[in-house]
């Protein structure tokens, strides 16, 4: 039962690449690979958790309560807001590859001859 | 290979996968006892060191202030390759005609973003002090601006947000980063290192050099989303003579 | 963990098996804005609201707009 979140992060990532793996439309697919990164962040922030603890922020409480790891949130959030930037450039080049060869699929995309 | 053939080696290697995964998961602590002494320790000192309340944005800004600094190169990057796939093809465009022809939705989303922009700059500038900080609110200030173009038409939004005006702030927020890092070097200490008077805990005044690159990380946020929108928004712009 | 917590993590697992199974692509949308959400609660029962923060306009407004725009690119304008 202690394990649960570290298994629900594992979870998580097969399901994003079966996603990638069975899709049918270039989108569907950026849109599994998000998915897929989203165990990661899954994986930190329970990795962190203190059991009762509470937000690492001391505006109104006490100093000395106790607080989950803030170093592992401080690496997730950065990450929530660049990874949708990334997956833009993702879904740019998508368009671009079905403006050249007309297709969505990625399977016919792939199988461009020069 | 067919499409079969791709499925079910997918499905054998995945299986093999999660039972590897699953037994490295294992082996960490149980959740909820966070054993590493780092988290801890900073979570007693950083209010005393930097006077900030947000032990998050310390932690973003100063303590790993230069991992943040690698995520801001990332966003500028690869914001600029988006630009540079969508935009050397345009030649002469009319722009989005259409308009919103509902009043509720025009009057409704010019009062929601005039609130949107300022609820964005109180989450960027209080965000040392509660939940919140240069990410966040750099991407709600960006949606005050896509709610112009969502509410209203594209002529107000581009008329808000040229593309000059963003690509110079972007620019001006991540340099602005670095810069504030070397501005620590010229006094004598590491890169990035705080400097600056650490001001009374609690306040808008503290915390060293964490406002300045709080408002940096700000402004390239805000201008890397903008643009993002605005390269793909300009794709849907007709060319004279069609439809 | 106390139940909040598996439920929510129930919810999620769920979530991302439907956005996965999604495939026609303006319900993708939805469903992709919907699991945000579900991970925006995740996130806050996690004790971490900087990062909640972060996902929901994220989630919320950025990730949307890009697909919507690029779903009627791929329609042909």
């Amino acid at each position: 039962m202690s394990y649960l979140p570290y298994a629900l992060a594992v979870w998580i990532f097969a399901v994003g690449l079966y996603g990638v793996v069975t899709s049918r439309n270039l989108i569907h697919l950026v849109v599994s690979l998000t998915v897929a990164q989203s165990s990661t962040y899954v994986l930190l922030l329970s990795i962190g958790y203190v059991n009762r603890g509470t937000a690492p922020i001391f505006a109104d409480v006490p100093k000395g309560t106790r607080a989950v790891d803030p170093v592992v949130q401080a690496l997730t959030l950065t990450d929530v807001v660049v990874s949708v930037t990334v997956a833009s450039l993702l879904l740019a080049l998508a368009l671009q590859a079905q403006k050249r060869t007309g297709k969505t699929d990625p399977d016919e995309v792939a199988a461009m001859h020069g | 290979m067919t499409r079969q053939t791709r499925i079910g080696l997918f499905a054998v290697s995945a299986a093999g996968l999660a039972a590897l995964l699953l037994w490295a998961v294992a082996g960490l602590p149980d959740f909820g006892h966070y054993r590493g002494p780092y988290g801890k320790v900073l979570n007693s000192v950083a209010v005393g060191e930097r006077h900030a309340t947000n032990v998050v944005a310390a932690v973003t800004f100063d303590y790993r202030g230069f991992d943040t600094l690698g995520e801001e190169f990332i966003l500028f990057a690869s914001v600029m390759g988006v630009a540079l796939l969508l935009r050397h093809e345009r030649g002469e465009r009319e722009r989005l005609t259409t308009r919103i022809h509902s009043d509720a939705v025009r009057l409704g989303g010019a009062g929601f973003a005039a609130g949107l922009l300022a609820l964005g700059l109180y989450v960027v500038a209080h965000g040392y002090l509660t939940p919140g900080g240069g990410f966040q609110g750099g991407v709600v200030l960006a949606s005050a601006f896509a709610l112009v173009y969502l509410a209203g038409d594209y002529r107000s939004y581009r008329a808000l947000a040229p593309i000059p005006a963003i690509d110079f702030a972007e620019g001006a927020g991540a340099g602005g980063y670095a810069v504030v890092g070397v501005v620590s070097l010229l006094l004598g200490s590491a890169f990035l290192h705080n400097f600056g008077p650490l001001g009374t805990t609690g306040t808008l005044a503290s915390a060293g050099s964490i406002p300045f690159l709080n408002i940096a990380s700000a402004l390239e946020v805000s201008a890397a989303f903008l643009l993002l929108f605005t390269e793909f928004l300009e794709e849907l712009a007709v060319t004279p003579g069609d439809g | 963990m106390i139940p909040l917590q598996a439920a929510i993590m129930g919810l999620v697992a769920a979530g991302a098996l439907a956005v996965v199974l999604t495939r026609d692509l303006v319900r993708l949308t939805m469903a992709s804005s919907f699991y945000a959400l579900l991970l925006v609660v995740l996130f806050l029962v996690f004790q971490a609201p900087d990062v909640a923060l972060s996902e929901l306009v994220v989630g919320a407004v950025g990730f949307p707009l890009v697909i919507v725009v690029a779903i009627v690119l791929q329609r042909g304008g």
